[in-house]
C-alpha cells in the first residue's frame, strides 16, 4: 500500500480545524462478568471463562451484576454527570460470530450517566474543559484470531477461531460531546484526555486501565471543518488506538490525511480507520453511516435500573480527589517547583511518589530516587518503574540513608539487591554487608591511630581549632575505606581529641 | 391396581397411593411408559421418551421412600410427568420443535426442571410444539404435528399440543408448558384438559428457549385443577437467574384448589365476563358451553356482570408486532457458530453465508414469516408506528384489566373461539390460525394470570369446550379456587371427568411387564 499524501500539519491547522469526539471503552474489574457468574478474569484458556450465558445458550437470561452499577455510577459522577433514576438495557441487533446471542446488551436512549464534563490538563498547562454526553453500560464481545492469509485479519484468512472469554465483561462507554476549539492541540488534548479518563478510573480503583491490555479502549473521531466556512466535516473514527502515544499520533495523521484529502478537492469517506502502530498510519476499516440500524429496542430480559438516592450519595461521598485537583495539591504539599513537578508527572510516577511519601520519605528523596536511579533501571530493563520495586521498599531505602546508615553509594547497590529479589532494603543490608560501618569501637581504633600519628593536629584540635579536624576525618574515612558515615567520625574525632590522654 | 387403572388416576391420587405405599414409582412410571408405548404412534405427543433414565430415577425415589429420608420427600415425589420440549434438559435433546437444534443436549437444567427433579417427580421425556411456540395447533413442529385424542384428524392446540395431548391421552399425569399467547391454555380447551399460565414473573423462565421474553411464562397441564395447582407449588417462586421473576413468597396454590371444592367457595365471587371477547366470532357450542357454566357459577352464588374491555380488540394487532419483534431478536443465536445445526453453502463460504444457510434450512416458514415480520418492525423508521404503537396498546389494555379487576374477582372467557379444528385446515391462513388466540393473548400482554379448565363438549362437534378464568397479578390462588369450585360443580352434574368420556385409543401391541 502506498503511503497516502499527508499535508504538512501546520498547513492543515491553517486551511482547517480539527472537530474532534471520543468514545472511551473502560472494562471494568468486577470479579464476575456483566451478567453472568464467570469470572471477569484477562487470558486463560480459550473458551473456559464462560457460562451458558455468555456464549447466548438457548434459554439463558442475563442478570445485571450490581458492582459493574456501583462502578458506573461512581464513574459518572467522577464525570460530573447526572445519575438517571430510571436507566435502560436495550439489545443492539447485529450479526458477528464474536457476539454470542447476536445482539448486544448495551444501553441505547436512557443511559445510566448523562451530561458531564472532565477538566483536562494539555501539557503546556492550558486546562480544557472536555463536555461528555453520556456514559452508558454494555458489555464486551468476545475476541476473534483470523487463521491464514497474511495480514490476521479477516480478509483473506482461510477460518476464524473465536474465543469467548472475553464476551459479557462489563464496560462503562464514555461517549463525549462534539469538541470544537482544540485547534493545534488536538493531538495532545486527545492523548490528555484519555490519560485523564486513565486517572480517574484508576483512581476509582474500577478498572485494570491497561490499554495495551484493551481495558481501556479509544475510538478517535475526527473531522476538519475547512476555515470560516462554518461546515462540519465528514468524520473517521479510529480504532486499535491502544496506547496514550498512539492516540496522539493517530489524531496528528488523521488531520493531515484529510486535510490532503480536502485540499485535492476529494472527499472523506464516512467509515471506521485500523490505526497500525507499526506503520504509524490508518487504514480504511468499514464504510459507517449514521443510518446503521440496529434496531434497538427495550432489553425484556432485564429490569430497569434504578439506583437508589442514598446509593447516589453514598458513591458520591466515596469519591476520591479528581485527578487535576490532586496533582495541584500534590506540587504544593511537595513544594516542587513546576518543572520538578512535571517531570514526574510525565514519567507517570506521581502515583509511586505519593506513596512514598506517605510511607514516610522526604518529597525530594522520593523524587530523586524514582527519575533518577530507578527510572535508570527501568529504561535498561525495558520495564515500568513500578514493577521494579515497591513505593515501601523506596521509603524504606530513603529512611536508611537519612538514618546514615547506607551512603547513596551504598544505597544503589542495596536497590540492585531488592530488585534482584534478595528482600527488604534492611534485609539486603544485612545480606551483603552493606552498611556504613557504625561499630564506634572499629571508628574509636581508627581514630585514636590517626591521632596518634598526627600529634600536631591533635594540638590544635585541643585548642579549639575544630576545622582542623579535617586531616584526621580523611585519614580515617581512607582506613575504613568510605564505609564509615563521615558525621559520626567527625563528631569521634573531636571527643576522642579532647579526651585522649595527653 | 392394573397399569391401566394407575393411569387413570389424577396426580394428586397417585401421589397419595404412591405416599401410602400401595403402589410405587417404579409401577406408575411403567405404566405410563406402556401407555405411550401403545398410544403415542398414533398421538405424537413425544419427541423423545426417556424410558430407561425414568425407569432408574422412579426405582431411586422408591428406595428414598423405604429409606429414613422417605419423610422429607414432597407431595408429587414419584408422580411422573412430560416436559415440554422447550425447556432446556441436560439430560434429553431439546429442540423446541426446530430443526435447528435437532440433537441438542443443553449443558443445563431449566430451572423448572432443576425443580421438579429436586421435588423427586419422574420425567418421562419431551413433547411436541409448534417450532419455537409459534403456533396454535403444534402443526408448525419440524417433527410432525401430534393429534387430538378426542379425534386423531385434528388438532390439539398448539403451542403445547403435545404436553396438553400427552395428558388428555393419559400418557402423563402432569406436564410442563409455557405460555406466550394461550399455548398452555387453548390446547388445554381443545383436548378437555387443564392449564394455568401463571402471573408473568411467578415461575422462572430460566432456561425455556425464548419466543418473546416479555410475555412468555412457564405454567403447568393436567388433567384436573388441583394436579396443577400442586405442580405449580413445585414450579413456582422467585429465581435469582431471572431478572424478571418476581421475589414474593407464593401461598400454596394447592390449598387455593382444596378450598374451591369446600361448599360454599363461589359464593360473593364477582365474574366479569369481557363483552369483546363473546359473541361474533365464537362457535355456537362454545357460546353455549360458556353460557351454561356462568350459569353454575351463578347458581353456586357467584355473581355474573359483563365488563368492557374496548382495548382488548387491538390485542392481537399489538401482540403480532411485539411477538415477532423479540423473537426476531431472541433467534438471532441460532446462527450454527456454537451449537445446533450447521449447513455449508455448497463450496463453502464466509460465515455469514453459513449462517444464511443454517437458518435458511434449519427454521420452518412459520418461524421466517416471524422473524422478518419482527425485523420490519423494529427498523429504523418503523420502530415507533409499529413496536412503539404496540407497547402503547399494551398500556391500554393492562389499564382494561385494571378497570375490570376494580369491579370484578375474576373475569370469564371462553378460552378458545372454537373447538378443535381439522389438521390443515388453517396451515395456510396464519391469520386464521392467529385468531384463535384472541381470548388468551390479552392475559400474556397485561402480564396476569389466566387458567383454562374444561366446560363440556360442544353439541355440534362433541369435542371439548373450555373457559378461561383471569385474575390480577399475583392473584393466581384464587384462579385455582375458582377453577376447581367450578370443575367439582361440573363433575358432579356430568358424573364424572370430561376425560374419562373420550373415545378409547387403539393401543399398539407392546411388550408391557
Amino acid at each position: 500500500m502506498a503511503a497516502p499524501k499527508l499535508m504538512d500539519f501546520d498547513r492543515a491547522l491553517e486551511l482547517f480545524e480539527p472537530v474532534l469526539g471520543f468514545e472511551v471503552h473502560v472494562e471494568l474489574n468486577t470479579k464476575t462478568k456483566m451478567f453472568s457468574d464467570a469470572p471477569n478474569f484477562f487470558g486463560g484458556e480459550p473458551n473456559t471463562n464462560v457460562t451458558p450465558v455468555d456464549l447466548g445458550l438457548p434459554g439463558s437470561l442475563p442478570v445485571v451484576n450490581e458492582q459493574a452499577v456501583r462502578y458506573s455510577i461512581s464513574l459518572g459522577l467522577a464525570l460530573g454527570c447526572s445519575i438517571a433514576e430510571s436507566s435502560r438495557f436495550a439489545r443492539k441487533n447485529y450479526f458477528y460470530p464474536d457476539l454470542a446471542k447476536n445482539y448486544q446488551i448495551s444501553q441505547h436512549d436512557e443511559p445510566i450517566a448523562y451530561r458531564g464534563s472532565v477538566d483536562v490538563e494539555l501539557p503546556d498547562g492550558r486546562t480544557v474543559t472536555v463536555p461528555i454526553e453520556r456514559a452508558h453500560m454494555e458489555e464486551d464481545a468476545g475476541k476473534l484470531t483470523h487463521v491464514g492469509g497474511s495480514t490476521g485479519r479477516i480478509q483473506g484468512a482461510e477460518y476464524s477461531l473465536v474465543d469467548y472469554n472475553r464476551a459479557g465483561v462489563p464496560l462503562v462507554e464514555i461517549v463525549t460531546d462534539i469538541i470544537y476549539g482544540a485547534e493545534k492541540d488536538a493531538p495532545e488534548l486527545a492523548k490528555a484526555y484519555v490519560s485523564t479518563i486513565r486517572d480517574i478510573v484508576i483512581a476509582l480503583g474500577i478498572s485494570d486501565a491497561k490499554m495495551e491490555r484493551g481495558n481501556l479502549r479509544c475510538d478517535a473521531n475526527i473531522s476538519l471543518s475547512p476555515r470560516g466556512s462554518g461546515i462540519l466535516g465528514t468524520r473517521t473514527e479510529t480504532k486499535n488506538v491502544n496506547s496514550l502515544r498512539s492516540v496522539e499520533r493517530a489524531i496528528r495523521y488523521e488531520i493531515q490525511r484529510q486535510a490532503a484529502i480536502l485540499d485535492a478537492g476529494g472527499t472523506i469517506t464516512q467509515e471506521t480507520r485500523h490505526w497500525h502502530e507499526d506503520t504509524g498510519r490508518t487504514s480504511a476499516g468499514r464504510p459507517k453511516s449514521d443510518a446503521d440500524d440496529y434496531r434497538y429496542f427495550p432489553e425484556p430480559d432485564l429490569l430497569p435500573v434504578q439506583p437508589s438516592t442514598e446509593l447516589i450519595e453514598e458513591l458520591r461521598q466515596a469519591l476520591p480527589e479528581a485527578p487535576a485537583l490532586r496533582r495541584r495539591r500534590l506540587r504544593e504539599a511537595w513544594g516542587f517547583t513546576e518543572l520538578e513537578f512535571r517531570d514526574v508527572v510525565n514519567s507517570g510516577l506521581l502515583n509511586e511518589l505519593d506513596a512514598t511519601v506517605a510511607a514516610g520519605a522526604s518529597p525530594q528523596a522520593a523524587r530523586k530516587w524514582w527519575t533518577g536511579e530507578i527510572a535508570r533501571l527501568a529504561n535498561v530493563a525495558g520495564v515500568d518503574s513500578a514493577s521494579l520495586v515497591s513505593a515501601e521498599q523506596v521509603a524504606q531505602l530513603i529512611e536508611l540513608i537519612e538514618a546514615g546508615t547506607l551512603t547513596d553509594r551504598l544505597a544503589r547497590q542495596v536497590l540492585e539487591g531488592v530488585i534482584a529479589g534478595e528482600g527488604s532494603p534492611a534485609e539486603v543490608v544485612d545480606s551483603r554487608g552493606l552498611a556504613v560501618v557504625s561499630d564506634d569501637g572499629a571508628l574509636i581504633a581508627a581514630i585514636d591511630e590517626a591521632l596518634a600519628a598526627q600529634p600536631d593536629v591533635l594540638a590544635k584540635i585541643r585548642d579549639g581549632k575544630v576545622q582542623a579536624a579535617g586531616a584526621v576525618i580523611g585519614a580515617v574515612m581512607k582506613a575504613m575505606r568510605g564505609s564509615a558515615d563521615a558525621a559520626r567520625v567527625r563528631e569521634l574525632v573531636l571527643e576522642r581529641a579532647n579526651s585522649a590522654p595527653e | 391396581m392394573t397399569s391401566t387403572d394407575l393411569i387413570r388416576l389424577t396426580a394428586a391420587e397417585l401421589a397419595d397411593s404412591l405416599a401410602a405405599g400401595d403402589v410405587s414409582s417404579v409401577d406408575a412410571t411403567r405404566a405410563h411408559l406402556d401407555r405411550i408405548d401403545g398410544v403415542d404412534g398414533d398421538i405424537h405427543a413425544f419427541l423423545h421418551v426417556a424410558r430407561d433414565a425414568a425407569l432408574a430415577r422412579a426405582g431411586e425415589i422408591d428406595r428414598i421412600r423405604a429409606s429414613e429420608d422417605g419423610s422429607s420427600l414432597g407431595p408429587l415425589a414419584g408422580v411422573p410427568l412430560a416436559i415440554k420440549d422447550v425447556l432446556c434438559t441436560l439430560d434429553m435433546p431439546s429442540t423446541a420443535g426446530s430443526r435447528i437444534l435437532e440433537g441438542w443436549i443443553p449443558p443445563y437444567d431449566a430451572t423448572v426442571v432443576r425443580k421438579i427433579r429436586d421435588a423427586h417427580l419422574v420425567p418421562l421425556g419431551k413433547t411436541n410444539m409448534d417450532e419455537f411456540a409459534m403456533g396454535s395447533s403444534t402443526e408448525h413442529s419440524a417433527y410432525g404435528p401430534t393429534r387430538n385424542p378426542w379425534d386423531l384428524d385434528r388438532i390439539p392446540g398448539g403451542s403445547g399440543g403435545g404436553s396438553a395431548a400427552a395428558v388428555s391421552a393419559f400418557e402423563a399425569p402432569l406436564a410442563l408448558g409455557s405460555d406466550t399467547g394461550g399455548s398452555i391454555r387453548q390446547p388445554a380447551a381443545v383436548t378437555g384438559s387443564v392449564g394455568m399460565k401463571p402471573t408473568y414473573g411467578g415461575v422462572s423462565r430460566y432456561g425455556a428457549i425464548a419466543l418473546a421474553s416479555s410475555l412468555d411464562q412457564v405454567g403447568p397441564v393436567s388433567r384436573t385443577v388441583l394436579d396443577s395447582a400442586l405442580l405449580h407449588d413445585v414450579i413456582g417462586g422467585h429465581d435469582p437467574r431471572d431478572s424478571t421473576s418476581i421475589p414474593d413468597t407464593w401461598p400454596s396454590m394447592a390449598d387455593a384448589a382444596r378450598a374451591g371444592q369446600r361448599e360454599g367457595a363461589l359464593k360473593g365471587m364477582r365474574v366479569g365476563v369481557v363483552k369483546q371477547l363473546t359473541g361474533d366470532g365464537f362457535q355456537s357450542g362454545v357460546t353455549q358451553r360458556f353460557t351454561e357454566a356462568l350459569a353454575v357459577l351463578e347458581s353456586a352464588g357467584a355473581e355474573v356482570v359483563e365488563i368492557s374491555a374496548p382495548n382488548f380488540e387491538y390485542a392481537i394487532a399489538a401482540y403480532y408486532l411485539i411477538l415477532p419483534a423479540e423473537a426476531s431478536s431472541n433467534l438471532a443465536k441460532f446462527d450454527s457458530v456454537r451449537f445446533g445445526l450447521r449447513v455449508n453453502p455448497p463450496g463453502g463460504g464466509t460465515v455469514e453465508q453459513v449462517m444464511s444457510a443454517t437458518r435458511d434450512a434449519g427454521f420452518g416458514p412459520e418461524v421466517k414469516r416471524r422473524i422478518i415480520l419482527g425485523t420490519y418492525a423494529l427498523s429504523a423508521g418503523y420502530y415507533d408506528a409499529y413496536y412503539g404503537s404496540a407497547q402503547k396498546v399494551r398500556t391500554l389494555i393492562q389499564r382494561d384489566f385494571d378497570n375490570a379487576f376494580g369491579r370484578v374477582d375474576v373475569l370469564a372467557t371462553p378460552s378458545a373461539p372454537t373447538t378443535a379444528f381439522r389438521l390443515g385446515e388453517k396451515l395456510d391462513d396464519p391469520l386464521a390460525m392467529y385468531l384463535n388466540d384472541l381470548t388468551t393473548i390479552p392475559a400474556n400482554l397485561a402480564g396476569v394470570p389466566g387458567i383454562g379448565l374444561p366446560i363440556g363438549l360442544a353439541p355440534e362437534d362433541g369435542l371439548p369446550v373450555g373457559i378461561q378464568f383471569m385474575a390480577p397479578a399475583r392473584s393466581d390462588a384464587r384462579l385455582y379456587t375458582v377453577g376447581a369450585a367450578l370443575e367439582q360443580l361440573l363433575e358432579e352434574s356430568w358424573g364424572g371427568s370430561l376425560l374419562s368420556r373420550a373415545p378409547e385409543l387403539a393401543t399398539a401391541t407392546v411388550g408391557g411387564r
